[in-house]
């Protein structure tokens, strides 16, 4: 009884660590922002200080927003995130209800291979997915890189949704298929909006890694047309001088869309993890 | 020709035979009930009758049309389940008028036919809500509601009452056997609870293992079972199963209704103490241990005072009692 009356001291120690580890986790970011508006003598002669009127400098934007089509690659990365990101869930989704759903010969085989994928890194297969791109001249697009990404997206969205899609009630889909639902209406209609917190965190998952990936940009698709953000903020790095104001700048902006893209899934990411946890 | 027909039907998962062979006929209007025990394969054929699991082998007729090979929307059948079922993301409205809706009627006939069964079940005030805002009670008369509206020629109930309290349950069970007279429609209704089959049934068919054990009227399986299992499963509380040997009769196994055994403090065939008596009120449950035949319960009615480590003698009714063989098998006076 006593145990539970003391529990502001506990939320307190609880909330001091998370805090802790909030301001750990932030700081990178903080010390990014801060010097992004400075000039860059004052970045090297105090990294941690506030912008103040002396040292506040645009500098580092004003290159940025001239220097190469720098809301290009932001439209690249945006475009090559949001299609990989809608391919590995719908196909991730469906594969996942297929082997949850169905009983068939291979059923198991089929999603162990399928899984097989979390476990080997798709990097190992570069000089392979490279010559495959040059034979179907994929090089230096877009499909190049959606492709790529979703291949490396799918099993982990596979393995996560089809635990997630053995949880939904049978009644509830068979109810569907004695009203005449088709089996797509199911699953569009009936399935998804029930997984919807497992798409949210299947869908974090995913994308950060694609947002912030420069290895097959660089390799897939070096060209101006078709550079992401990533790829497009090296510009700046040299291998004796490196334009940090632009850096910093291009860092902050590349920061944005990802932040919005991660407020509209997070809402539902935080159910998914806890899914199962407080019923 | 009947409502549904099953000719010799089967199913196997795998290796596992859960059907072993079912032949069975419902007539048009009844109310056919499918009790036994879990893992007897009783929802197994509920399911296979709605077209959700492929027959093995043998034939699902219904109305005299082979539906086999038919999808489940086109049976002409409605299912309610266990766990309801609503479509989360519809109102209760959306919710009963899916399926016509998926059959192309005409919106206005929709409507008319969600109103009418919204009536019947006292659904009016629920029609915009959605499941979520609704109580288990209320969920459950929507999904009979939904069954409704569809106007099937088969009605299939999976354990429907599983899922609400005493109370609901007993109240919703009076509102099914309403349903039954007013639509005069025919019915299959699954359950494990035998008070439910008994109360419901026009006809029981008691499944065990996969197999019918056997097909009649609630009070003919009652007064007549054809083996100890029917015998066990219908009534409550259950039969005593004495020793027939013991007793100076030629079966095996003797078996007497709880209300069949005549208690005494004095005198009787089978000695022994009380081990627990529960007072119901109107009847009192005394449960005693004997050393030649273990536990035997004994009802009485109305109240009686039994006190627990008491010396007690049963003599048992010969002219209700049950005789079965070393089998199981029922044997008759006259065999």
């Amino acid at each position: 009884m006593a145990q539970a009356r003391t529990s502001t001291g506990r939320s307190i120690a609880a909330h001091a660590v998370l805090i802790t580890y909030t301001l750990i986790a932030l700081f990178p970011v903080f010390v990014i922002l801060i010097n992004s508006f400075k000039s860059r003598k004052a970045i090297f002669a105090e990294p941690l200080a506030l912008p103040t009127r002396e040292t506040f400098d645009l500098i580092g934007y004003t290159t940025v927003l001239k220097q190469g089509d720098f809301f290009g690659y932001f439209q690249n990365s945006m475009i090559v995130t949001v299609a990989s990101l809608f391919f590995v869930l719908l196909f991730g989704a469906m594969a996942a209800f297929a082997l949850s759903e169905y009983r068939f010969r291979g059923n198991l085989l089929t999603g162990l291979y399928l899984a097989l994928g979390i476990m080997i890194p798709i990097r190992l297969g570069t000089v392979a997915i490279l010559e495959l791109m040059v034979a179907s001249g994929l090089v230096n697009t877009l499909m190049a890189l959606i492709l790529v990404y979703t291949a490396q997206g799918l099993p982990l969205a596979v393995f996560i949704l089809s635990e997630f899609m053995k949880q939904v009630s049978d009644d509830l889909k068979n109810a569907g298929r004695i009203d005449g639902l088709s089996e797509y209406t199911i699953f569009f209609r009936l399935v998804l909006p029930l997984v919807r917190p497992a798409m949210a965190t299947v869908a974090v998952f995913t994308m950060i890694p694609i947002w912030n990936d420069l290895w097959f940009p660089l390799i897939l698709a070096p060209a101006e047309a078709v550079k992401t953000i990533t790829l497009g903020s090296q510009v700046f790095i040299g291998q004796f001088v490196t334009n940090w104001n632009a850096v910093l700048a291009a860092l902050s902006l590349a920061i944005l869309p990802v932040l919005v893209l991660y407020l509209i899934f997070s809402r539902q990411l935080i159910r998914g993890i806890t899914a199962g946890a407080v019923k | 020709m009947g409502a549904l027909t099953l000719k010799a039907v089967t199913k196997s998962f795998g290796s596992v035979d859960v059907i072993k062979g079912v032949d069975l006929t419902v007539q048009d209007g009844e109310f056919c009930v499918f009790v036994g025990p879990s893992g007897c394969g009783k929802s197994t054929l509920l399911r296979i009758i709605a077209g959700l699991e492929d027959a093995t082998a043998g034939e699902v007729a219904i109305n005299g049309r082979r539906v086999n090979e038919v999808a489940p929307a086109k049976r002409e059948i409605a299912m309610v389940f266990q766990s309801y079922a609503l479509y989360p993301h519809l109102t209760v409205r959306d919710n009963m008028g899916l399926a016509l809706k998926q059959a192309g009627v005409a919106r206005a006939e929709i409507t008319a036919s969600v109103d009418r069964a919204a009536e019947m079940l006292a659904l009016g005030p629920l029609l915009d809500r959605r499941p979520a805002e609704l109580s288990g009670g209320q969920r459950q008369r929507v999904a009979i509601g939904r069954a409704i509206v569809r106007r099937p020629r088969l009605f299939l109930f999976d354990e429907p009452l599983s899922n609400l309290d005493a109370a609901l349950r007993v109240a919703t069970r009076i509102e099914i056997a309403r349903l039954h007279r007013q639509l005069g429609a025919t019915m299959i209704y699954v359950t494990h609870d035998q008070v439910e089959a008994m109360t419901l049934a026009d006809r029981i068919v008691v499944l065990r293992a996969g197999k019918v054990e056997q097909v009649g009227a609630p009070m003919d399986l009652y007064k007549d079972p054809a083996n100890i299992f029917v015998a066990g499963f219908i009534g409550s509380p259950q039969m005593n199963f004495l020793k027939a040997g013991a007793l100076g009769m030629r079966s095996d196994t003797m078996g007497v209704r709880p209300e069949h055994l005549a208690l005494s403090r004095d005198a009787g065939q089978i000695a022994g103490t009380v081990s627990h008596v529960e007072k119901l009120g109107g009847e009192t449950l005394v449960y005693v241990n004997t050393p030649a035949q273990g536990l035997l319960t004994v009802r009485l009615f109305g109240e009686h005072d039994y006190a627990v480590d008491e010396t007690a003698y049963l003599t048992p009714d010969p002219a209700r009692a049950f005789h079965f063989d070393a089998g199981g098998l029922r044997m008759r006076q006259s065999g």
